[in-house]
């Protein structure tokens, strides 16, 4: 059993009204900014179902927003956000669609790659899928993430890089559009991986991208 | 092995002779390899952002992104400018804290979920207001916060608290029995005083739904978190003279998580009955998505 400790019931510091439309909200934002990890001139918003109806009392668009420029989900300044940041080109957008989660969002980053992700209680995040590949990424583990041809034996290749350097791998899922097309991997690690291994990973032939995703510190 | 259970921590308690708050804070080392000088100044920050949020929501009156809330506590100020209160100083700071917690969290100030942000005003009401009237030193504030953390925490091992998953029983009455028993720890209850105390706050808001208006941490939560805090003084009360719940507390807990269980979904954070859909709620509602 996953027992709760105190800090799960005093915590956390946050900003209101809503640790899943506000904390949440900023959390998928700033994890949205941890997989792109490039600068960000343009985001897209797309908010369903309770997201979109009731996103405006609970500052969910601001959550989003200053989740994406890097802002902490206690951070007061984010009740202001629209009017601090100027620099930056976003939209948003809002749809009903009932086989998503109430509490979900599409990204779009830079039209470069899109972000899907939902709040899923308590300030607890999942992101579903990264440019249409299903993945199930909590932000509570370091997690690498790469792109490749779907071909055999790269699962052992990628975990004996991981292993080669004592890094202890929590889980690891995969996924790909078809036999032999484009496949996903995400590995979520107990520790952060120094960068020589996101760069072996992606010296092996047929990775098209590969990224570490730092964990959220709150 | 962690606590999960009531009757655990009490026999823990009573086997070592220690307090809530000493078990906890030894527990809590345990699980995430930190010193009890950590554990104790984490808490302290804590308590801290509790009353830089009071301090803050005293001095607003702006109202929430609806448009509807904001201005309640500065109502509360100037009545007791010039009335007193019915039963003095404690009780008027208690509510004004509170109060001025809830709409601070409405405004997107910040706040300490505590347990969550819907019932953030409770704790610190109750707790900011007896340590200035009684002049409790920090380490009786820290004490006063691990023992509500750890109350909060036995009872999110059978229920996750969220509105969602078992109504406003688990978010703003749970803070209220938190606080409770918090509250008795620190008058001197030993364990079972203070398990009473929880109890007995808990047992009187069995039931209690989340129908909250246009699904906003509005109405009817702000003004809920006040009453919530008094709540948790007339169980301390009873529970200080002796009086015992007739029903254990882990049992209590039980019949809260299958009252949560039997509650339609409705009247579960859906916005779907109760007070959500009253004549002026949806009046409310369609005035604002319009």
């Amino acid at each position: 059993m996953n027992t709760k400790t105190l800090f799960d019931v005093i915590s956390p510091i946050m900003v209101g009204p809503s640790s899943s439309h506000t904390a949440g909200a900023i959390r998928l934002g700033l994890m949205a900014r941890n997989i792109y990890s490039k600068p960000i001139k343009k985001v897209k918003f797309k908010l369903y179902n309770s997201f979109a109806q009731t996103g405006f009392g609970h500052g969910t668009q601001k959550g989003l927003f200053a989740g994406i420029l890097g802002y902490s989900v206690s951070d007061n300044r984010i009740k202001n956000i629209f009017d601090v940041v100027k620099d930056i080109d976003y939209s948003f957008e809002y749809a009903e669609d009932l086989s998503r989660h109430p509490n979900s969002v599409d990204i779009t980053i830079n039209d470069e790659m899109k972000i899907a992700g939902d709040s899923v209680g308590a300030g607890e995040i999942k992101i579903i899928e990264i440019n249409g590949f299903s993945v199930s990424i909590s932000g509570n583990y370091h997690t690498i993430l790469l792109m490749y041809k779907d071909k055999p034996g790269m699962i052992s290749t990628v975990s004996n890089i991981i292993q080669s350097e004592n890094i202890n791998i929590a889980s690891l899922h995969c996924d790909r559009n078809e036999k032999g097309g484009t496949a996903s991997m995400y590995i979520a690690l107990d520790i952060f991986a120094p960068d020589r291994v996101v760069s072996e990973i992606s010296d092996i032939d047929d990775v098209y991208y590969t990224t570490q995703i730092r964990k959220l510190e709150v | 092995m962690s606590i999960t259970t009531f009757e655990e921590l009490k026999q823990e308690c009573l086997a070592k002779n220690k307090t809530i708050w000493e078990v906890t804070q030894e527990e809590e080392c345990l699980i995430n390899d930190v010193t009890v000088e950590n554990v104790r100044n984490e808490v302290l920050k804590h308590i801290s952002t509790m009353k830089e949020t009071i301090k803050t929501g005293m001095l607003s009156s702006e109202k929430s992104v609806s448009g509807w809330c904001g201005d309640d506590c500065q109502k509360l100020i100037t009545r007791y400018k010039s009335n007193k209160s019915l039963f003095g100083n404690l009780y008027e700071k208690i509510l004004i804290y509170a109060l001025a917690t809830s709409e601070e969290n409405l405004r997107m100030g910040r706040i300490v979920a505590c347990p969550t942000a819907g019932s953030c005003g409770i704790i610190p009401g109750v707790l900011v207001a007896y340590a200035e009237e009684y002049n409790l030193s920090d380490d009786e504030q820290i004490n006063f916060l691990i023992t509500a953390g750890k109350i909060g925490s036995i009872i999110s091992n059978k229920v996750q608290l969220a509105g969602a998953v078992a109504g406003c029983q688990a978010e703003c009455g749970v803070a209220s029995a938190m606080c409770a028993g918090a509250l008795a720890q620190t008058l001197g209850g030993n364990v079972e005083i203070v398990l009473n105390a929880v109890a007995l706050a808990m047992k009187n808001l069995l039931g209690l739904t989340c129908d909250p208006v246009c699904g906003l941490v509005e109405v009817p939560c702000i003004k809920r978190n006040p009453i919530l805090s008094i709540h948790a003084i007339s169980a301390v009360e009873l529970a200080m003279a002796g009086i015992e719940s007739k029903i254990p507390v882990d049992e209590v807990i039980d019949a809260m998580r299958q009252t949560g269980q039997l509650m339609s979904p409705m009247l579960k954070e859906s916005s779907l009955a109760g007070l959500a859909t009253t004549k002026t709620a949806i009046n409310l509602k369609e005035k604002m998505f319009k």
